[in-house]
């Protein structure tokens, strides 16, 4: 049964990407959405019949060396039934969806054996029983993320958004793999069942790492938390999600938003028995959590790129599942993982139809008015935002109130930053969401004049080109405004239609996922709450998620003042009336308070500078220090010492032996060396005495 | 068969092709295809004798086996052959790629194709000699012996600066093999004989341990090569033809590897352990300074080398832990390297049988045109990358865990290897493969031909096999290991106990 759910989507992927060419994109299409759909029928079975009891599942062993092994087995308990649930529902959708969505592209079967490449890759990390094997999901969505970003190979920003993204994941790894090293040396395992029975033993050891004693656990968790900070790109870490946008946007929607970007949540999640020991860890998480929620949500106010708005926003809600795990409701942070799949896809698949709507266009300031052409879309999208913005009686409502609620209640350090980081967040995730909104499908429709902008954006897309060729990637171009352009609306590949049109609302292969998700996130806290963080907990949970002995947040969040559990809703209301107020009552409001605060526009519009100090700080130093080393280092020191010195002096009486006689003349010299080494030998053999010892 | 084991055969039949080809008449075409199809099934029947000593092979035990012994220079100095462990994968590794190197020359090697494959199986026998030797001189005959094939493939079918490069390489490698050579004497005198068995259970005093580890480190850190002794394999890469650059990769880099594991750790067990610290250091060193130097190349295969040489850090790092996890990550490195670099050299031969360049600049959007090139080359790169799943992360994952039991600061330096490495492939690749088909040259360029997939199909699969099902390469590794272990723990700890040795650094 798990093998069937886990195995599946490879043998779709593998069908796909081998056969693709022979079996044509219609069947390819429909052999990997017909087996991620099946996958995600089981998966819904054992999630809802699976009660809380927690087995292991061998399929086979992987490596073992000395005291080390690490086998290919599943451990399947309600988290692991949680997220094989969001990852394979949400990709089924994904997977419908973009039968319509691609319909266009002539690469289809290898979109989609990439796609399902992914969440074999996805259900692997989730599924997995050592932390080997999470490191081998965890890398193999780090492939196919890097695949799927780069899918439209010819655009050059498409290509750098993918290297970023493995590379900054990969230096999160860096951190994952020594956390993986260090609780092998702690533990003598990497299973975790050989782990989670024995951190007891280990809550006040030792270890010495780069001159300092550490508390071993904390040490271990911090480390592994780098991996999770690469993986679901938290602040320091976060800069290749929105790049990553350059994808197509059932990727963004599948990877970028309901389940890749989760998987570091999953992990602090999964290893909480032993975050549970590491109080200084979880400060961390929660900090690093809270200023994420704040930073992200901050840049996602000015976007103009309706799918950064909605990257920002993921990077943003992914800060509050962190904050939730930091303090120690590992519940609540699971909880608005699963809301937050079924609303954040629906909004980036919304946001899709948009895009398909407009012929590819992704700048909101060429939008507008569209309630009137795509309804259905629009009503989707508002489904979305609501749920996000966390309106009573939605998904996000439930998930995201209980975080807020939770960073309050806690006592550990760090937690009222994250309540208040969590609460402004909450009122500029309204404002940016109704934004979001009122630009895409309310005021006057401003694609209409959409050829004039056109032009006018071009050169900047072209100058964009350039850049990316001489090899400096740079997120955004400006023009003379100030204004950032997107390069990725602008690209021959995705522009294929410079006349002006209607929008039109997407086929029903693109609505229904619409329509599913909607309902999901309509209804999914509704539903789910009191087993998530309700009644249910203790018996839906099982041994799933560890709770220390003095932790209580899930109980104290119910006795927290009633202004902290109205706050969300008060945020909530400001932010729609400043976002009604800003973009339909004044809509010239917006671009005089941008030039009113020019300075702070700008630290915004670009991202907090953050990739130009990195490029600054490490990009360059790295590129200039390698040609340093090669020119300078093996060049002139090693070479110019070494054997440049003699062999420049070989070469010239060669040179010279040449002119004098004929043929290969190294051959004869090679011929007199191997002689010399014989004559050694042979005194060697001769004139030595055989002495016994 | 004539008195003559299984391993000796292994030596024999590539040169009994050698000498059949170098019957052949005057170069004509007809004696060309003659002299390729012989090599070829040469090698063929070659790899299958392997693979009929792999089944006679008992991987459950750690002792000598296939040992057969011929009376050679004196009493004490004998032919002798066997296998264990470490050598068996090594004699596999040799025998599989080279049928590789005999089909990737089919076209691309135009002039002297006689003497060219004549060089190939010379080769090959010297390098089967290499890890089938249990006799010291008969190792330093057949490692030393490889140096004259090699060098010649690469002065005489070499690219533009083909004499530089093979002196440069030559210069290098002699270096140590005097050094070498000397301490292989110095052992003679001590202990009577050149038997590997019975060096192995030989202790050599500790003060003669130092002198002797020094000696033959030269050889084998050139060999490997080892910062900052690595400057002759970039060259030595570029200028060589396809064939000679997958062979340099694949086996002759692991001879250095070998005799680290066959003769320094076991029989210098004190001063391994003395001079751990300083490989730590020079493996570190390698892996960082060579992965940023790689990012920055501009020809393809200056940069696998650079990157090749990283990876040796790995093995180097992994071998002297002096820990299962460490040793065995570096043996399976050395092995799942021999398949990935050999197999990213013969994609770059394919290219470059093509555009007849080298240079990064003058590819680009290659996957338009070659998709199965593309879906290949990114396999062999997300290997030599080290992504779970390919064989290149077992190997690379064991060293460093090795490396972070022995010494967690070393192992921290040794983990910024896989962000450099995920860069300049993944920039490589973005160069080469990706982006726009513009460039007027590439537009008529052809995808795989027949002889092409058949060589890369078996590495592909192997690159995954491996990296899913590493076990039986590891399992003949482990048995070794462990007798590596228990002889290197019995012989430290006499040691302590006759003098108090500080303990080493964490």
């Amino acid at each position: 049964m798990y093998h069937a759910i886990v195995f599946f989507p490879l043998i779709g992927a593998l069908v796909a990407g081998l056969l693709g060419r022979q079996l044509g994109p219609r069947l390819c299409e429909w052999i990997t959405t017909g087996c991620l759909a099946f996958s995600a029928l089981l998966s819904w079975g054992v999630f809802l019949d699976g009660g809380g009891e927690s087995l292991r599942v061998q399929v086979a062993t992987w490596f073992s060396a000395g005291d080390l092994s690490v086998d290919w087995a599943f451990r399947i308990d309600t988290l692991t039934r949680v997220m094989l649930v969001v990852v394979t529902t949400v990709s089924t959708l994904v997977h419908l969806y973009s039968v319509g969505y691609m319909h266009e592209d002539p690469h289809r079967p290898r979109f989609f054996a990439y796609l399902s490449l992914f969440t074999f890759a996805m259900l692997m990390l989730v599924t997995a029983d050592n932390l080997v094997q999470m490191f081998f999901g965890w890398e193999g969505v780090g492939l196919a993320s890097y695949l799927l970003i780069g899918f439209w190979y010819e655009k050059p920003s498409a290509n750098a958004a993918a290297m970023k993204a493995f590379i900054v994941n990969r230096v999160g790894d860096f951190g994952f793999s020594l956390g993986i090293f260090l609780v092998f040396v702690l533990f003598g395992s990497v299973a975790f069942d050989g782990i989670f029975p024995r951190v007891a033993e280990l809550k006040d050891a030792s270890f010495h790492f780069l001159g300092y004693d550490w508390h071993a656990l904390t040490l271990a968790c911090l480390l592994l938390f780098m991996g999770a900070m690469g993986k679901s790109a938290q602040f320091l870490l976060h800069t290749w999600l929105p790049d990553a946008m350059e994808g197509p946007t059932p990727v963004s929607a599948l990877i970028h938003a309901a389940t890749m970007v989760t998987a570091g949540v999953f992990m602090v999640a999964r290893l909480s028995p032993l975050f549970e020991l590491a109080p200084d860890a979880l400060v961390v998480v929660t900090v690093i959590g809270g200023i994420t929620a704040f930073f992200a949500a901050t840049v996602g106010l000015v976007q103009n790129d309706i799918k950064r708005v909605i990257a920002y926003s993921t990077c943003s809600q992914l800060g509050y599942m962190f904050v939730a795990l930091g303090v120690g409701a590992y519940s609540a942070g699971v909880f608005h993982l699963f809301t937050h799949a079924f609303f954040k896809a629906l909004l980036f698949l919304g946001a899709g139809s948009v895009i398909h709507a407009l012929h590819h266009e992704q700048d909101m300031r060429n939008m507008g008015a569209l309630r009137r052409h795509i309804p259905f879309t629009t009503a989707m999208m508002a489904i979305g935002t609501l749920a996000l913005i966390g309106f009573p009686f939605t998904a996000g409502y439930y998930s995201k109130d209980a975080i807020i609620e939770a960073a309050y209640a806690s006592t550990r350090p760090g937690h009222t930053l994250a309540f208040m980081a969590t609460v402004v967040a909450a009122l500029m995730t309204s404002f940016y969401s109704w934004r979001l909104f009122f630009l895409t499908f309310e005021g006057p429709a401003r694609w209409v004049s959409h050829e004039a902008h056109h032009d006018d954006h071009a050169h900047a897309a072209v100058a964009h080109q350039a850049d990316g060729a001489r090899g400096h990637h740079e997120g955004v171009a400006h023009d003379d405004r100030g204004h950032d352009v997107e390069p990725a609306s602008h690209s021959a590949i995705e522009h294929h239609d410079h006349a002006p049109h209607k929008p039109h609302e997407s086929p029903l292969v693109m609505t229904i996922p619409l329509a599913i998700l909607a309902f999901g996130a309509l209804f999914a806290g509704l539903i789910f709450k009191d087993r998530f963080i309700g009644e249910g907990m203790e018996a839906f949970w099982g041994p799933a998620l560890a709770h220390g002995p003095d932790n209580h947040i899930m109980h104290d969040i119910h006795s927290v003042p009633k202004i902290v559990a109205y706050s969300p809703a008060i945020m909530m209301l400001i932010g729609f009336v400043l976002a009604f107020w800003m973009y339909i009552r004044r809509p010239e409001l917006p671009g005089a308070l941008a030039d009113q605060q020019p300075v702070l526009y700008r630290f915004l519009l670009n991202k907090w500078y953050v990739d130009e100090i990195y490029e600054r700080i490490f990009v360059r130093p790295a590129k200039d220090f390698g040609k340093f080393l090669w020119k300078e280092g093996d060049g002139r020191v090693i070479d110019g010492m070494g054997p440049d010195g003699i062999a420049a002096r070989v070469a010239d009486v060669t040179r010279g032996v040449v002119r004098l006689q004929t043929g290969y003349v190294y051959h004869y010299a090679f011929v007199m060396l191997v002689g010399v080494a014989g004559l050694i030998s042979w005194y060697m053999v001769s004139g030595v005495p055989k002495v016994g010892h | 068969m004539f008195g003559l084991g299984i391993l000796s055969g292994l030596l024999i039949v590539p040169l009994c092709g050698a000498a059949f080809i170098l019957t052949l008449g005057d170069e004509t075409e007809a004696v060309r295809r003659n002299a390729r199809w012989a090599a070829l099934a040469t090698t063929i029947v070659t790899f299958v004798l392997s693979l009929v000593a792999w089944s006679r092979y008992d991987t459950s035990t750690a002792s000598f086996q296939l040992v057969e012994t011929h009376a050679w220079l004196t009493e004490t100095i004998r032919f002798k052959l066997g296998v264990d462990g470490f050598s068996m994968p090594l004699v596999l590794l040799t025998t599989f790629l080279m049928p590789f190197c005999i089909a990737a020359s089919w076209n691309s090697i135009g002039t002297r194709v006689k003497e060219y494959f004549v060089a190939f199986l010379v080769l090959e026998t010297t390098m089967i000699g290499v890890f089938c030797s249990l006799d010291l001189v008969l190792f330093y005959l057949f490692f030393e012996a490889g140096l004259i094939p090699m060098f010649l493939i690469i002065g005489i079918w070499g690219g533009k600066r083909r004499i530089y490069a093979s002196f440069k390489f030559f210069l290098y490698t002699l270096l140590g093999s005097v050094l070498m050579l000397l301490a292989i004497m110095a052992m003679y005198w001590h202990a009577g004989t050149t038997d590997i068995p019975t060096l192995l259970t030989t202790r050599f005093p500790v003060g003669m341990q130092w002198w002797l580890w020094l000696a033959f480190f030269a050889s084998f850190a050139v060999k490997m090569p080892m910062w900052p002794v690595h400057t002759w394999l970039p060259d030595a890469h570029v200028e060589a033809p396809t064939a000679g650059s997958v062979i340099l990769a694949g086996i002759l880099l692991k001879m250095g590897g070998y005799g680290f594991i066959r003769v320094s750790l076991p029989m210098f067990p004190d001063a391994s352990q003395a001079f751990a610290p300083l490989v730590f250091a020079l493996s570190v060193i390698a892996i960082i300074f060579t992965s940023l130097i790689a990012l920055m190349q501009t020809d393809i295969k200056k940069l696998i080398a650079y990157s090749s040489v990283a990876h040796m850090g790995f093995v180097t790092l992994g071998l002297f832990t002096l820990n299962e996890q460490g040793i065995q990550g570096a043996l399976f490195l050395m092995i799942s390297h021999g398949i990935v670099s050999g197999a990213l050299f013969l994609c770059v031969g394919v290219v470059y049988d093509r555009m007849h360049t080298r240079e990064i600049a003058a590819y680009g959007g290659l996957v338009k045109r070659m998709p199965l090139f593309a879906a290949a080359m990114m396999v062999f790169t997300m290997a030599n990358v080290g992504l779970p799943g390919t064989s290149g992360f077992v190997g690379e994952f064991l060293a460093m865990m090795g490396a972070f039991k022995a010494n967690p600061t070393v192992a921290f330096f040794s983990v910024f290897g896989i962000i450099l490495s995920a860069g300049y492939a993944l920039w490589l690749y973005a160069r080469v493969i990706y982006g726009k088909l513009e460039k007027p040259a590439l537009m008529g360029i052809l995808d795989l031909d027949l002889r092409e997939k058949i060589i890369i199909a078996p590495l592909v699969a192997l690159t995954i096999y491996y990296g899913v099902h590493p076990a039986p390469i590891l399992d003949t590794f482990a048995p070794s290991t462990e007798a590596l272990m228990q002889s290197m723990k019995t012989a430290l700890s006499t040691t302590q106990t006759a003098a108090v040795v500080p303990p080493v650094a964490r």
